[in-house]
C-alpha cells in the first residue's frame, strides 16, 4: 500500500524549508544576547557570553525611553486604526449585504478593485493633500487613511452575507424593531467573530505598515516602532554603535506581535483565506 | 410600520413609481432599505471619498502644475499649469523607466519562486499526517508574523560583510561571499522577498487544497496514481485559481517595492540608488529634491502601469485556463 508508506523525503524538504524560515529568527534571538564586541566577533548562529539584559535596558534606556514611546505609539494607531476601521467596515459591509439600493453593485465593484490596491500607491497623493490641508505630522494623518480600508469592507461583506440570516432581521422587523436597534442587538453580535478578525487583520497590518508613517511623521516622538527601528539603523552609518539596540529592538517588537497572532490564530487565519478564496 | 419613518425624506434613491398607497411590505421595505443600505455605508463612502477620490484627483492635478506652492491655492493663481509637461519629463526620464523594468525583472523571478515553494511546501503539508503539518505550518508562518522592516533589517546583518555568519563561514573555508555586487544585490533582495511572502502564500495554497473533496484524490489512487502523478495532476489544477491570485497581488506588490530595497541601502548605498524602484524615485522626488509636482506626475504614471499590468496578467492567465 502506498497510504503506509512512511513520507520521508517530505518531510526531509519541509525540514529544510523550515530550516530556512526560522534561521533568521534564531539568528536574531542570538544576536540579542550579545555584546557588540561578541557579535562581530563571534558565528552568528551559536551564544556567545551571555549580554541580553544589558542589550534590553540600553535599549529601553535610550534618549529617555523613546523606544517605550514608539511601542505605546504602535499600539495607539493599531488600536484606534483598527477599532474605526472594525466598526466603518462593519457597518458598510453589512448595509451591502442586507439592503438593496441603487449603485450598491458600483459600489462592491470599486470596492473590491480598490481593495487590491497596495497602500503605498497612495502614500504620496495623501501626503501632498494632507500637507496642503496642514494634517501632515499629526495622529490623525494616520488614523483617517487607516479607517477606511477597503479590503476589510470587502471582508465585512463576506461575513454579513454569511452570518446574519435574512430571515431573522424580517422577523425583528416585523416585531417593530428600528433598523438600528436591529443592527445594534441583533447583527453586530452575529458578525462579532467576523468583526474581531476585522479587527485582527487590520491591527497587524498597521503595527507593520512603514510606508504611511514614513511620509506622513516627522518627529521622533510620534513614530511607530518600526520607522523608529528604521530610523535607528539609519544611525549605524554613522555610528556603529546602534546596532546592539537595532537587533534587540527587534526583538522586543517582534515578541507581543508574534504572541497576539500565535494566540488568536484562528481569527486572523480565516481571515486571509476569505479573502483570497471567495 | 417604524421603518419607513425616519429615512421617509432621507431617501437618496428616489423610489421607483412608489405606489401612491403605503404598501406597507414591498414598498416600504424597499424604500427604507435604499436609505439604509446607503446610511450604513455613509461613514464608508464619504471616507473613501476624501482618502481615495480626494487625494488622487488631487494628485492628477498637481501633476499638471509646474511652478506650484504659491503659499496659498487661491488668491494668486499664479501656478503655472504644466498640461501634460510633468508626463512628457517622465516619459523621458531613463531612470525611472528603468527602475519600472528592474521591478518587473525582479518580479518576474521572484514570484514564480515564491509561488512555486510555497506549492511545494502545500503540497508536502498535504501529503504528512495532520499532526506533523500543524507544527509545520506555524513553523513556516514564523516570517509572516515578523513585520517586514524587522525581517529586512535581520538580512541586512546576514549580509553585512562584519556581522554575517555567512561572511565568516565562508572566511573559514577560505572563500568571500560579497552579497551586493551588480548581481548578487538582486538576489539578495529577492531572497529577502522570498522569505517574507513564502508563508503567506504557503497557507492560502494549504487551505484551498484542503477544499478540494477527497473523494478525488482517492479515486486517482484506485485509477493507479501515485502520489506524486496525483499532486501534479489533481491539486495543481485544483489551486490553480489562487496562484493565478497571488500572481496578480504580488505583482501589483511588487511594482510598490520599497521597503525592502530603502533598508538594504542602509548597508550598501552603492549598489542600490535612490532611484532603485519607482517608489523610491517618488520618495527621493518629494522628499530630496521637493519636486512635488513631479513626484506626483510619477505616481500617475505608475498607478497606470500597474493597472495595465494587472489587467494584462489577468487576461493571460483567465485565457490560459479557458484554452
Amino acid at each position: 500500500m502506498t497510504r503506509s508508506r512512511r513520507p520521508v523525503l517530505p518531510i526531509a524538504l519541509m525540514v529544510l524549508f523550515l530550516a530556512y524560515s526560522l534561521f533568521p529568527v534564531w539568528w536574531l534571538l542570538v544576536s540579542s544576547t550579545k555584546s557588540l564586541s561578541d557579535l562581530y566577533q563571534t558565528f552568528g548562529l551559536t551564544f556567545a557570553h551571555w549580554n541580553l539584559g544589558s542589550n534590553i535596558s540600553q535599549t529601553l534606556d535610550y534618549q529617555n525611553h523613546i523606544y517605550l514611546h514608539w511601542v505605546w505609539n504602535s499600539i495607539v494607531y493599531s488600536t484606534l486604526g483598527a477599532f474605526g476601521c472594525t466598526l466603518i467596515s462593519v457597518a458598510a459591509g453589512y448595509g451591502m449585504a442586507k439592503f438593496k439600493f441603487r449603485g450598491r453593485g458600483a459600489l462592491f465593484a470599486v470596492t473590491i478593485g480598490c481593495s487590491l490596491l497596495p497602500g503605498a500607491l497612495l502614500a504620496l497623493p495623501l501626503y501632498l493633500l494632507f500637507s496642503k490641508i496642514g494634517l501632515v505630522g499629526s495622529m490623525w494623518s494616520l488614523l483617517i487613511p487607516y479607517w477606511v480600508n477597503p479590503f476589510c469592507v470587502y471582508l465585512g461583506r463576506v461575513y454579513a452575507d454569511s452570518s446574519v440570516p435574512d430571515e431573522l432581521l424580517e422577523a425583528a422587523r416585523l416585531d417593530g424593531a428600528s433598523e438600528t436597534r436591529i443592527f445594534g442587538s441583533i447583527s453586530l453580535r452575529l458578525m462579532m467573530t467576523g468583526a474581531v478578525t476585522i479587527f485582527i487583520l487590520d491591527f497587524i497590518a498597521i503595527w507593520n505598515n512603514f510606508f504611511l508613517p514614513l511620509f506622513m511623521l516627522s518627529g521622533q516622538n510620534s513614530f511607530p516602532v518600526v520607522l523608529g527601528l528604521y530610523s535607528w539603523n539609519e544611525q549605524v552609518l554613522q555610528s556603529q554603535d546602534m546596532t546592539n539596540l537595532v537587533i534587540t529592538g527587534s526583538l522586543l517588537s517582534v515578541i507581543p506581535l508574534a504572541v497576539f497572532m500565535i494566540s488568536l490564530q484562528r481569527y486572523w487565519r480565516s481571515g486571509i483565506l476569505v479573502g483570497s478564496l471567495k | 410600520m417604524s421603518i419607513g419613518t425616519i429615512s421617509a425624506g432621507a431617501d437618496t434613491a428616489p423610489a421607483s413609481p412608489a405606489p401612491s398607497g403605503r404598501n406597507p411590505r414591498r414598498g416600504g421595505a424597499r424604500r427604507s432599505g435604499a436609505a439604509k443600505g446607503w446610511l450604513f455605508n455613509l461613514p464608508y463612502i464619504l471616507g473613501f471619498l476624501g482618502v481615495y477620490v480626494a487625494p488622487v484627483v488631487y494628485a492628477v492635478w498637481q501633476s499638471m502644475e509646474k511652478q506650484m506652492r504659491s503659499g496659498l491655492g487661491f488668491g494668486a493663481p499664479r501656478t503655472v499649469f504644466a498640461g501634460f509637461g510633468n508626463f512628457t519629463t517622465v516619459f523621458e526620464d531613463g531612470g525611472f523607466w528603468s527602475s519600472i523594468v528592474r521591478v518587473i525583472l525582479i518580479a518576474v523571478v521572484e514570484i514564480p519562486v515564491v509561488l512555486g515553494l510555497a506549492l511545494i511546501m502545500a503540497l508536502l503539508l498535504d501529503v504528512v499526517g495532520r499532526r506533523t503539518a500543524k507544527y509545520f505550518r506555524l513553523g513556516f508562518l514564523v516570517p509572516y508574523m515578523v513585520p517586514g522592516v524587522v525581517a529586512t533589517l535581520i538580512w541586512l546583518y546576514l549580509y553585512s560583510p562584519i556581522a554575517s555568519p555567512f561572511v565568516s563561514a565562508a572566511k573559514h573555508f577560505g572563500t568571500t561571499i560579497d552579497f551586493f555586487t551588480s548581481v548578487t544585490t538582486y538576489f539578495s533582495l529577492g531572497n529577502v522577498l522570498v522569505w517574507e511572502q513564502i508563508g503567506f502564500n504557503m497557507i492560502l495554497i494549504s487551505a484551498a487544497l484542503q477544499a478540494v473533496p477527497r473523494e478525488l484524490f482517492e479515486a486517482a489512487r484506485i485509477d493507479g496514481a501515485g502520489e506524486a502523478r496525483i499532486a501534479w495532476s489533481v491539486k495543481v489544477p485544483a489551486v490553480r485559481p489562487v496562484l493565478v491570485f497571488t500572481g496578480m497581488f504580488s505583482i501589483i506588490a511588487m511594482l510598490q517595492l520599497f521597503t525592502e530595497p530603502i533598508i538594504l541601502r542602509q548597508l550598501n548605498p552603492g549598489a542600490i540608488s535612490t532611484t532603485f524602484t519607482p517608489m523610491q524615485s517618488i520618495y527621493t522626488s518629494t522628499f530630496s529634491d521637493l519636486n512635488y509636482d513631479y513626484a506626483a506626475a510619477m505616481s500617475v504614471v505608475l498607478a497606470l502601469v500597474t493597472g495595465v499590468l494587472a489587467f494584462v496578467f489577468y487576461r493571460f492567465t483567465t485565457r490560459r485556463a479557458a484554452a
